[in-house]
């Protein structure tokens, strides 16, 4: 069902979703659990973790340090395994893969922005922007082409020869959002993207990022602050390892 | 495969590490350099020693008599051995295996220097009383004339084979020798044939200083009567040159009546025995280089070993963004083990011209003499040397390729 949405929509018989209620899940965690071994101690980071988040649904993870947002972060980007559960990204089960294949998913599936950019210093913003699909198998010159393209939509086309050195954080964080949208991914994982940026350009990141939701792709934002996690369709609270139940209101229709 | 983004990033890192990179490609070059002018000098030393051992027959005994040290046959120890035409009939009769056989005599006793001269030139030179087929036991060139022929041994003629040296002293330049008379001893002879010696430095000088004369005649007309100096002898092709010399020896010490345990009382020089101990000494020597030469190389390999984990771990960081935009561990390890490979490469290449050059300048000094002459390395040898280069290279990549692909992600985006 949702390859033939998918399928359609690349095709251009449906519209960008703008709608922000879906009935196809992009990422679906059951009783996930995970601890880390700490000495002769376990602790426990994720306690039966449910999680469901719809196709093109724009969602915040809030939770104070330690609650486990950033490790179920890691979990939903493949970076980290879990325990115990279920993982679904866009339908497909994610458990034990190979070190090949979760390169492939991360590839694919996945956009990370992150708090501090994490872009490749040596490289300019087009070949940051371009390094995903160079990992695809992309030409040079194809994904050149491609990665000028989503310079020139985050607005950063004239930068594209610049090092990250010598952009603000605002616009490195745009150069990480392109480099996120390149390989046209379904899932945007940002763990606290405006976490090293001043309001108004966190205001500019979260217009950005509203913006690529609205063409289609599910967002998950990892964040600590009220107004940053109010401008997404829904919040979900973590509390010890624990998705907080009581108020799964949307924040915002 | 050839990708330009790669060699592009390694060369970027290379470039951000300038000094680090230098010393330790500094490392395996000199590894390599080492390697080959150790090799270069080996062959130098080969070579000049080889020269100087190819004017003789490899196959060359010498034997010659010297006094008893045991008492045998109610014999008191301490006598001189002498040998005449007697023993050369039966050595000659009784012993096979024999090529040559060529009873030898000096004037002077061994090593004897006599006065020759022509006219109011003269000076002292070897002469030694020889049968024609020495020249085949120790190989001479014939500037000039001839060599000695049977018909000068049963004629006794008075005919003498002259050096270069001899020649030079004793006649003018571009003055023909052939046909000249010259003093022996106060005896003339007439010049028959001048030579040049096939052997290099010292013994070549001294062999460019003799005078041969017909055995037979230098018997009569030194007053030696049928005594024999020495004896040369080749073995024939495949025979052992050192049972000719034990049965020799033998028969020798039979008729002469000397203790078969009396070592002493026979001389003999077995050139196969000492030739094949230099060239045992030679490939000890060779793999000695080869040992090492190749520890040193490795030495700089492990420090190109060394150098790419540190680089792994300061680009752990890097390795984890890799990681989450899709990097497989395939791709991060040939990136590191390409980087290993094209340090160890260049280096190495470096090495193998300044080892190659400087064999090549110290060729073109033209050191020759006993010990020395010619260093080469040869193109295989270098070929191999780029070889194992890379090889290495790609095996000193191989650890810290392996810790990069195992960066975890998580750990690696949290560094900073």
């Amino acid at each position: 069902m949702n390859a033939l949405y998918s399928m359609l929509m690349e095709q251009g018989a449906l519209p960008p979703c703008r709608c922000t209620v879906s009935f196809v899940s992009m990422i679906r965690l059951t009783k996930i659990n995970k601890s880390y071994r700490i000495g002769q101690h376990a602790l426990h980071v994720l306690r039966d973790v449910d999680l469901h988040i719809k196709a093109g649904e724009m969602v915040s993870i809030m939770g104070s340090s330690g609650s486990g947002k950033s490790t179920l972060l890691n979990i939903l980007g493949i970076l980290d395994q879990y325990d115990s559960g279920d993982y679904y990204l866009d339908e497909t089960p994610i458990r034990a893969l190979s070190e090949r294949k979760a390169a492939m998913y991360r590839n694919r599936f996945i956009g990370f922005v992150f708090q501090s950019f994490n872009l490749l210093p040596f490289k300019n913003a087009l070949e940051n922007v371009a390094v995903p699909l160079y990992y695809q198998g992309v030409s040079r010159r194809k994904r050149n082409r491609i990665a000028t393209s989503y310079l020139d939509r985050v607005g950063l086309a004239d930068w594209a020869e610049h090092l990250p050195s010598e952009m603000s954080g605002g616009q490195k964080q745009r150069v990480a959002i392109a480099r996120a949208l390149v390989a046209r991914p379904r899932v945007i994982l940002a763990d606290e993207p405006t976490g090293a940026l001043d309001s108004e350009t966190s205001y500019q990141i979260m217009q950005i990022l509203e913006e690529v939701n609205q063409s289609g792709i599910t967002v998950v934002v990892v964040t600590h602050e009220h107004d940053i996690a109010e401008r997404t369709h829904r919040i979900i609270r973590l509390h010890d390892g624990r998705v907080q139940t009581g108020d799964p209101v949307p924040v915002r229709q | 495969m050839f990708d330009l983004d790669k060699w592009q990033e390694i060369i970027a890192n290379i470039r951000a590490n300038k000094l680090r990179a230098l010393l330790t490609a500094f490392g395996v070059s000199w590894g390599i350099l080492v390697l080959l002018v150790l090799l270069g000098a080996g062959s130098g030393l080969e070579n000049g020693v080889n020269r100087n051992m190819s004017g003789f027959a490899t196959n060359a005994v010498y034997v010659w008599g010297r006094r008893t040290t045991l008492p045998f046959a109610g014999m008191l120890p301490g006598r001189w051995v002498r040998y005449d035409n007697r023993d050369t009939e039966a050595i000659a009769r009784t012993i096979s295996g024999i090529e040559h056989l060529a009873p030898r005599n000096q004037l002077g006793g061994f090593r004897g220097g006599n006065t020759v001269s022509r006219g109011d030139k003269s000076s002292t030179f070897s002469v030694y009383g020889d049968y024609p087929q020495f020249i085949r036991i120790q190989p001479m060139i014939i500037s000039e004339g001839r060599f000695l022929n049977h018909i000068d041994i049963v004629d006794r003629r008075k005919v003498a084979v002259i050096g270069k040296t001899a020649k030079e002293i004793l006649f003018a330049p571009g003055e023909d020798p052939v046909g000249k008379a010259i003093k022996i001893n106060g005896v003339y002879f007439t010049v028959v044939g001048a030579f040049t010696s096939r052997q290099r430095g010292e013994g070549g000088e001294r062999h460019a200083q003799s005078i041969y004369i017909p055995f037979t005649t230098f018997q009569r007309a030194f007053n030696v009567g049928d005594r024999v100096g020495w004896f040369a002898i080749t073995a024939q092709p495949g025979v052992d040159a050192e049972r000719v010399e034990k049965d020799i020896r033998s028969v020798l010490a039979a008729r002469h009546k000397i203790s078969p345990d009396d070592e002493q009382a026979i001389g003999s020089f077995n050139a196969k025995k000492e030739f094949d101990k230099v060239q045992n000494l030679f490939l000890g020597i060779r793999g000695l280089i080869w040992f090492v030469g190749v520890f040193t190389l490795l030495a700089g390999v492990i420090g190109v070993s060394n150098i790419m984990l540190i680089v792994v771990k300061e680009r752990t960081k890097e390795i984890g963004i890799r990681k989450a935009m899709g990097a497989t561990p395939f791709s991060i390890i040939t990136t590191f083990i390409q980087e290993s490979v094209m340090i160890t490469s260049v280096a190495g290449y470096l090495g193998i011209v300044a080892g190659v050059g400087l064999i090549e300048a110290v060729d073109k000094l033209g050191i020759e003499n006993d010990v020395f002459a010619n260093p080469t390395v040869e193109l295989s040898t270098a070929l191999i040397a780029a070889a194992i280069l890379v090889l290495a290279g790609g095996i000193a990549g191989i650890v810290p390729a392996w810790m990069a692909a195992k960066v975890d992600p998580v750990e690696a985006l949290r560094s900073e």
